[in-house]
């Protein structure tokens, strides 16, 4: 006997209600793993999730972390709606930072405003057409994007590590697998002195706006949700199934490239083969986190990034390992997919006997 | 169709086979069960009789332990019982043949019956008594054959036969007719009523009123969850059973005559074309011509490349320009929004999910189609176009439901299909193609549905209807073709032909080859 029937109409209570459940059990869970580790959870959740944002440097780094890990959802975001599942944004995100860092490498020593805007441009095309890859396979070979998108993830980690090897690395770096460092007209200025908040927020910013927008008020974005909602509704109505598949893609690797600028040219500074703490994996949970709204996943990406500075704070304060980030990440993805299972299901009362 | 009963042979003993008293089934926006009391005795055909949404299924979902009753009493044989699931119904002797078969194309006969066994088999020793049960209800199956390869006829033939594996004492049917030509219809009555006599109850669920006359010794009629009356069939007329149906006269159409110019519109000509799907039907050098004025009925048995035609026309699979010419001009080549743009809509069978998106509002699904229409301007959406567009559609067309905001999936399957045609209707179409237009329809929506085609065509455009129910077609259309194994006849006025000589069609008159289930062309006079 199933344990599970259809709601008549999707729960719109347990659609809002699921995020805040994933947490809450995501929190007891982790309560738990903390205790068996021997620490008390109540001080461990205040190193977690209250340090980080005792201080003004705390809050910088936030929005360092929240800037890449937005921008990349809103674009997976628009794909996900559609059904096209983009799983290699961490792929297109080295690939935007290898045509961004390329061009700071080139022009290195000019001294010229458009150096960095030159970069931007460069890694959002990068980025876009490591997606168009996928795009073209999918459209000609009909091979499935899911498996197409992580595989060139793999590459593209391949080419950064060949180009900072190789062409690209820095002849004094004593043979580090790192370029040179970037001059300031490559560089995203900081705002303020001590601290890597940069411009890059901006376009994580601005991209949210025109993604919300988009999302809500395009016809293009509506056949790509059709699409995605009733492939059949789509064909039937003559919207391009191609194109959605192009859209969805090229604009995801687009958003991720930008990211991966923002990193080589903010924080990071350089190319090297930490550019990203897997900003381009963590995105896919908070695109969903976010239930594929633009506001949504402001909100989601904040939360993901207070994960990445919790996990490091737990590292240094409770010498707990590097892999609790993503043991927090994994539990939060899981305990969502499964809260949303209730959106559209509800338990099953228990079958009675016909005699009332 | 008007044969008497056989006369009632089972001994009708004090005992009936299955008695419901006080069935109540609760959902959270309906009670599809209010009290229902029902009888049937050995060896009785009885008829459960009711509109879409009476309740007919639930109930019989109830008799065969899918669903539990929230209240009453299941009298089996004298004995009270429980049925907890299908495999307890199964035990106590109650089989059921579903309206939807659930069968796996790529096995054979013997080997989906024996999916379905609750108890151990060998295969051959099944196959053997596949044959022996097959044969000997006038069921002729083959039980090596892969089922894909199957007509939909005896598909159902291998529904029955495994339920008649099992030695039923109570048979359900659900809508069996409604994939059956009418002569394969004759044959699955003889059956029955062979059943009938050797004491197998039988509950028949049908809306058909003549085939409920032909073989049913007592119906029970629902309404809106409830049983409103029991009648003996054969004492009634198709009024009076109607009356209970529906609770009033049965509705009419009108069918004026068109005065203006007969000119051609929507033409096809040499459109062959091969699916993708391996169990798909090609189609073979098709050509038909559409009028202004007038519906053009094409009849068959869903399969047969309805929906490899209905794809074809629609502009959802493209091929040379020249196989579909829409008012002079090709547009074989275009897809389905470049078709619309010129004046081609679309009613698809399938209404969730290709006709309407089912989360989506009735406002938004107004866009899905008449973006064209003012609802999308520069690109960006005109939410308040498309809500008006809708309200207009759903006052127009009398939807019932919770204004254009109502999710599709919310309304009934008669309400949203007033919405989509409605829709098509509204985008001004100089020619319009609709599949199955009353499928799952009741029969007060039925009647307005049609009604609305009939006078859209009057007005000047040409219609395309493809459906399977032959009354239907006859009703409403000007000229009928018939579509089998992927051939077209050629349209016929309505007037020349009957029920018999497209029946004779619909099993493959065109085929060289025929199947084991076809009937003989021969005897097409």
């Amino acid at each position: 006997m199933p344990l599970l029937e259809a709601r008549p109409t999707p729960s719109a209570r347990m659609r809002l209600l699921a995020p805040l459940i994933a947490i809450g059990l995501t929190l007891a869970v982790g309560s738990l793993l903390f205790l068996s580790l021997g620490k008390n959870p109540v001080e461990a959740f205040g190193v977690f999730f209250i340090q980080p944002l005792s201080s003004g440097n705390g809050w910088s780094e936030l929005m360092v972390k929240a800037g890449p890990l937005i921008l990349i959802a809103q674009g997976l975001a628009i794909g996900f709606r559609a059904r096209i599942y983009n799983i290699g944004a961490e792929g297109q995100l080295i690939m935007g930072a290898l045509a961004g860092g390329g061009v700071a490498i080139a022009f290195d020593g000019v001294d010229a405003w458009w150096v960095l805007p030159l970069m931007v441009i460069a890694g959002a095309i990068g980025g876009a057409l490591w997606g168009a890859i996928p795009a073209l396979l999918r459209t000609r070979f009909n091979a499935q994007e899911t498996l197409t998108t992580l595989m060139l993830a793999y590459v593209a980690t391949f080419a950064l590590s060949y180009m900072v090897n190789g062409p690209w690395r820095d002849p004094e770096g004593m043979n580090f697998p790192q370029s040179i460092m970037f001059g300031d007209p490559a560089l995203f200025a900081p705002w303020f002195e001590g601290m890597r908040v940069n411009a890059a927020i901006l376009i994580a910013a601005v991209a949210s706006l025109a993604f919300w927008i988009f999302t809500s008020r395009s016809f293009l974005a509506y056949q790509l949700t059709v699409g995605g909602l009733a492939p059949a509704a789509a064909r039937y109505a003559g919207f391009s199934a191609n194109r959605t598949v192009w859209v969805s893609l090229v604009l995801s690797g687009l958003t991720a490239g930008l990211a991966g600028v923002g990193e080589v040219a903010g924080p990071v500074g350089q190319l090297n083969l930490n550019i990203s703490p897997g900003y381009g994996f963590a995105a896919i949970i908070v695109a969903y986190l976010g239930r594929l709204n633009a506001i949504g996943i402001v909100l989601a990406g904040l939360l993901m990034a207070l994960l990445y500075l919790g996990g490091e704070a737990a590292q240094v304060a409770l010498q707990l390992p590097a892999a609790i980030t993503g043991l927090f990440q994994g539990m939060l993805l899981f305990f969502l997919l499964g809260a949303d299972v209730f959106v559209d299901y509800r338990l099953k009362p228990r079958p009675r006997p016909a005699y009332a | 169709m008007s044969t008497p009963p056989p006369p009632f042979s089972g001994p009708p003993d004090n005992l009936p086979r299955l008695e419901l008293t006080g069935i109540t089934k609760r959902y959270p926006s309906v009670v599809a069960n209010d009290g229902i009391h029902l009888k049937v005795g050995p060896g009785e055909i009885h008829a459960v009789l009711g509109e879409n949404g009476a309740g007919k299924s639930t109930l019989m979902k109830i008799i065969y332990g899918a669903v539990q009753a929230d209240a009453g009493q299941i009298q089996w044989n004298g004995r009270e019982v429980v049925i907890a699931n299908p495999s307890e119904a199964r035990r106590l002797g109650i089989g059921m043949v579903f309206q939807h078969f659930s069968l796996f194309e790529t096995l054979s006969v013997v080997e989906n019956i024996a999916l379905a066994l609750d108890e151990p088999f060998d295969l051959k020793g099944l196959a053997a008594r596949v044959k022996e049960v097959s044969t000997r209800y006038g069921l002729p199956l083959d039980p090596d054959r892969l089922v894909y390869s199957l007509s939909v006829g005896e598909r159902q033939r291998v529904e029955i036969v495994r339920c008649l594996l099992q030695e039923p004492q109570l048979l359900i049917l659900d809508e069996p007719t409604s994939v059956l030509t009418p002569q394969a219809v004759q044959k699955l009555f003889e059956t029955l009523r062979r059943l009938a006599s050797e004491g197998v109850s039988i509950l028949y669920i049908s809306h058909k009123l003549h085939e409920i006359q032909s073989l049913c010794h007592s119906a029970t009629v629902m309404r809106g969850g409830k049983v409103t009356g029991t009648a003996t069939p054969s004492r009634e007329t198709p009024a009076s059973l109607a009356r209970m149906m529906i609770g009033r006269e049965l509705p009419v159409c009108e069918v004026p005559a068109f005065t203006g110019e007969a000119a051609p519109v929507l033409t096809v000509r040499g459109l062959s074309h091969t699916p993708d799907d391996p169990f798909g039907t090609a189609l073979k050098d098709i050509a038909l011509e559409v009028r202004r004025g007038e519906i053009l009925g094409i009849a068959g048995i869903s399969g047969n490349g309805q929906a490899e035609l209905l794809a074809a026309l629609s502009g959802e699979t493209t091929g040379p320009a020249n196989t579909v010419v829409l008012a002079g001009t090709p547009v074989g080549h275009l897809d389905a929004g470049r078709r619309r743009k010129r004046g081609l809509t679309f009613v698809p069978e399938e209404r969730l999910g290709r006709g309407a998106v089912p989360p989506m509002s009735l406002a938004d699904n107004a866009t899905l189609s008449a973006h064209g229409h003012g609802l999308v301007k520069k690109g960006f959406l005109r939410p308040k176009a498309a809500w008006e567009f809708a309200k207009t559609c759903i006052e127009r067309f009398d939807v019932r439901c919770g204004g254009p905001g109502a999710a599709a999936r919310s309304l009934s399957g008669g309400n949203l299909q007033k919405f989509i045609v409605g829709r098509e209707i509204m985008q001004q179409p100089i020619a319009m193609v609709v599949a199955q237009p009353t499928w799952g329809v009741d029969v007060g929506a039925a009647a307005f549905l049609r009604q609305t085609l009939i006078d859209l065509s009057r007005s000047g455009v040409a219609i395309l209807v493809i459906s399977e129910e032959l009354e239907e077609l006859f009703e409403i259309c000007d000229r009928i073709a018939v579509l089998a194994e992927g051939r077209l006849s050629e349209a016929v006025p309505k007037q020349q032909t009957n029920a018999e000589k497209i029946g004779m069609q619909m099993s493959g008159l065109f085929s060289d080859t025929h199947g084991t289930d076809r009937e003989p062309a021969h005897a097409a006079a």
